[in-house]
């Protein structure tokens, strides 16, 4: 604080706690709290509703003692106390207030259930006595935290982050891995029995050990120091390169026999996502080009291989007038030059538009493609708002047909690969260069001899064949396709999955798309509080990590990074003192 | 007689009511340093937003060589071989330094989309050649060493630099600078000074400056032209316009001069 008098500790810890309360309330009125209650993390030990107001509470304590890192440890560790009671305290006056206001009436989810989990199943004193001593030492322990040595702290996060992670993802994991030979034993007593469950107490000790073990040896190799594979000559190195790659291959050749249809899908999914994310982190993280519209891309890729490998072609209700029943492959070729032809379309418009100008005009465009989708002016030819039917699925000959989750995965995967292969090299050519000069001033990138009208179409249609070959893919998995599958959350989603990943960032496209898609489609429990996580991720992310989670790196290459192995030192008279201390 | 690389003619550029640069005629003689002051506002900067097609004048001509630059974009106006640098410094603040040169040579690269996903031989070449040629620059510039920090982390006078080398990497023949020693201790003033001219001494190029600091322009420029008002008021050597009275008028007021001439003709005395 640089207030000229410093706040006395407990207005802090009041204003803190008073925030983290309202975040508990909020969470429980909203339904989340009992909703999640059903879904274990450690089996009969944590469940999820419960983990949520821990985590609120833990997060009310370290962010108070946070705030007061200046003042002594008593007052930091007093303050963190504080701040876990008022929550406690506010939680109790709603469950004494729920009857007497008889907030039920308007308050749906102000349920018994809930007032059960609040109260740990305890009425009048008991209950406050409970819960405020929960509320205590939940909140001491987030004040606690800044306190740990680092060595101490960051093994500590991590194994409960993981631990939460795998217990989350319990159901997922046990169904994933049951097909290995032998893995049952394994499994049975990692997990507890039944879904929704969590880890067993045993499963979160070991989980929680090994990541601890595993962070805290990391973190004692000293910073910079080289890993194992920098100390293999160049041809071992090749050797382990090829292996890896050799390995990640087999693995996802196995991953949806493993995986089962209803993770295929959810795969599936997310490659979509990832393809459309690598599209728009052109567009917008290279080029800085802020495009709203971009699920008019993906619409027009689905809606042009609907049209061309529909089967249902006549004049009767539901079917459209005219479709030549193509091959998949070549619809799904036209589509992608069809969404580039778009791209370029709507690139000619806006080119000597900025910011929020640009925003703002693509927006309607995604918008335009959606309604026209729906229209009945159209409906003959794209169906209207009763879609496209019976799509096309791929083939090679009549062995291979790519109509389940399970075969569609390799063209997901092929497709995911062969764009992110290819973000990678514009990225680091010239063309990406050119992106990010533009996004930094365009009128100096100009100045620096870029032909504005060429660079930016190119930005645009690189990233709407991206989106259509999502979209057709999309048409193809889902077998119909409707106007409504094409809204402006769409673009959003994409839009947050590159933000949350890490503008630029090829590996953030992923880790985005892995969480704001894998997440919320594995726990079913969260779709109905989809938005809200969405916000409230964002805002997070916004105050605490506003480069993304794994933000673009700066390429070395003065000194390090060659684009070619064949590339000379440079000439003498221009070493430099650190090309001097890299080679002594 | 040298001959002219840019020749103005009766450029006019308006801001609404406003003349900015009004019936301007400027020769840079190839080769030469030539300086442009003025007190502030008296268009240097739209003479050269004018010069590299940032703005486009609404009346007059700008030759360079036989190209009108006044009808060129300004991508076309620095594959010609016209290269400027910033007054308030326009790096590319998250790129590298390295990058940042790099993008300076932009118009000497020739790689598209497919040889540049494809990694053709050519293009992988080419992309050596560029980065042999960017360290080189970075180390011409004095950067050596800093090419892997992001363009906003560098001190002032290595941003200075590192916009020149940029706009060396252009390979222009001729070199626009908007006053290169703004905000510099006279140290580095001296050493930007020294700088400049060996960019014309070794690579031969023309510069055209705009600058302040009286020092710095009496030193280095074989020419100067002033301008106040958009108009020019006076071209000539540094010694002519340093005794010039109306240049003293349009820097220290109307009436002045007579006192300043007054008093240098007393001091040289």
């Amino acid at each position: 604080m640089d207030q000229a008098k410093p706040r006395h500790w407990i207005a802090v810890a009041l204003q803190l706690g008073a925030t983290g309360g309202l975040a508990a309330l909020l969470i429980s009125l909203v339904g989340m709290v009992e909703e999640f209650s059903k879904r274990y993390i450690i089996v009969d030990v944590l469940e999820m509703g419960q983990a949520m107001l821990l985590l609120i509470l833990i997060a009310t304590g370290y962010m108070t003692a946070r705030r007061l890192a200046d003042r002594p440890p008593r007052e930091q560790l007093l303050a963190s106390a504080v701040s876990g009671l008022v929550p406690a305290v506010m939680l109790f006056a709603l469950v004494l207030l729920i009857e007497p206001l008889n907030l039920r009436s308007i308050m749906l989810n102000a349920s018994p259930g809930l007032i059960e989990i609040l109260t740990f199943g305890q009425t009048g004193i008991a209950a406050f006595v409970l819960m405020a001593a929960a509320g205590v030492a939940q909140a001491l322990a987030g004040g606690v935290v800044p306190h740990l040595a680092t060595r101490i702290r960051a093994p500590l996060v991590q194994a409960v982050a993981w631990v939460g992670l795998t217990g989350l993802l319990a159901d997922i994991l046990r169904v994933t891995f049951t097909n290995i030979p032998g893995a049952s034993f394994v499994l049975g007593w990692m997990f507890g029995r039944g879904s929704g469950k969590g880890l067993s107490i045993p499963g979160a000790v070991v989980v929680f050990g090994l990541v601890a073990y595993a962070t805290y040896r990391r973190q004692k190799r000293p910073a910079g120091a080289p890993g194992w594979r920098s100390r293999l000559d160049a041809r071992k190195a090749r050797l382990v390169n090829i292996g890896l790659w050799a390995a990640a291959a087999v693995i996802l050749f196995l991953l949806p026999k493993l995986l089962g249809p209803y993770l295929s899908e959810v795969t599936n999914s997310v490659g979509l996502f990832v393809l459309m994310g690598l599209g728009l982190n052109i567009v917008v993280g290279f080029a800085g080009l802020l495009d709203l519209g971009y699920v008019a891309f993906y619409a027009i890729g689905a809606y042009v291989v609907g049209v061309l490998t529909t089967s249902a072609v006549g004049d009767q209700a539901g079917q459209i007038v005219w479709g030549p029943v193509m091959s998949f492959w070549l619809a799904l070729m036209i589509a992608v030059l069809a969404s580039v032809m778009a791209g370029i379309v709507l690139g000619v418009p806006v080119l000597n538009m900025r910011g929020d100008y640009l925003a703002i005009v693509t927006l309607g465009f995604g918008e335009i493609i959606r309604i026209m989708a729906g229209s009945d002016f159209l409906k003959p030819f794209i169906g209207g708002s009763q879609g496209i039917v019976q799509v096309g699925v791929g083939r090679i000959g009549g062995l291979v047909i790519f109509d389940k989750p399970q075969t569609l995965f390799y063209v997901v995967v092929a497709a995911c690969a062969a764009a992110g292969f290819i973000s990678w090299r514009l990225r680091d050519s010239r063309m990406g260069r050119t992106w990010k000069a533009l996004r930094e001033d365009e009128d100096v990138a100009q100045a620096m001899g870029i032909h504005l009208v060429s660079t930016k179409l190119l930005a645009f249609a690189t990233g709407a064949a991206f989106a259509g070959l999502s979209g057709a893919l999309f048409a193809s998995k889902v077998g119909s396709i409707y106007p409504h599958s094409f809204k402006l959350l769409v673009s959003i989603n994409v839009l947050c999955l590159i933000i949350v990943g890490g503008m630029g960032s090829l590996p953030g496209v992923f880790i985005g798309a892995l969480a704001l898609v894998a997440l919320p489609e594995m726990l079913r429990e969260f779709s109905e509080y989809r938005l809200l996580m969405y916000g409230a991720l964002l805002i997070v992310m916004m105050l605490t990590r506003p480069e993304g989670l794994r933000p673009e790196a700066t390429r070395r290459r003065e000194l390090h990074e060659t684009i070619g192995p064949e590339l000379e030192p440079p000439p003498e008279g221009v070493a430099t003192p650190g090309e001097a201390a890299a080679s002594g | 007689m040298t001959t002219s690389v840019l020749i103005a003619r009766k450029v006019t550029k308006r801001f609404g009511g406003l003349v900015a640069v009004d019936q301007l005629d400027l020769e840079i003689a190839d080769k030469a340093i030539h300086a442009v002051i003025g007190p502030n506002g008296s268009g240097k900067t739209t003479l050269f937003n004018c010069i590299t097609g940032f703005y486009r004048p609404e009346g007059g001509e700008i030759l360079f060589h036989e190209h009108h630059l006044e009808r060129l974009s300004s991508d076309r106006i620095t594959r010609l071989g016209v290269a400027r640098t910033y007054q308030n410094i326009r790096l590319f603040a998250n790129l590298s330094a390295l990058e940042n040169i790099l993008v300076g040579e932009h118009p000497h690269l020739k790689a598209g989309m497919f040889s540049a996903v494809f990694r053709l031989p050519a293009t992988v070449r080419e992309e050596e050649e560029a980065l042999v040629e960017a360290r080189r620059l970075l180390g011409y510039v004095g950067l050596g060493g800093k090419g892997d920090l992001l363009a906003k982390n560098l001190a002032y006078g290595d941003m200075r630099r590192l916009e020149i080398g940029r706009a060396l990497a252009s390979r222009p023949a001729i070199l626009l600078l908007d006053e290169p020693t703004a905000g510099m201790n006279p140290q580095e003033t001296r050493e930007m000074t020294a700088f400049i001219r060996r960019l014309r001494d070794d690579l031969g190029i023309t510069i055209l400056l705009i600058e302040h600091q009286m020092r710095v322009v009496m030193g280095i420029s074989e020419k100067v032209t002033v301008l106040d008002y958009g108009q020019k008021i006076a071209e000539g050597t540094p010694s002519e316009i340093q005794n010039n009275p109306a240049v003293i008028e349009a820097y220290l007021g109307r009436g002045s001069a007579s006192a300043v001439l007054r008093e240098a003709a007393s001091s040289a005395r």
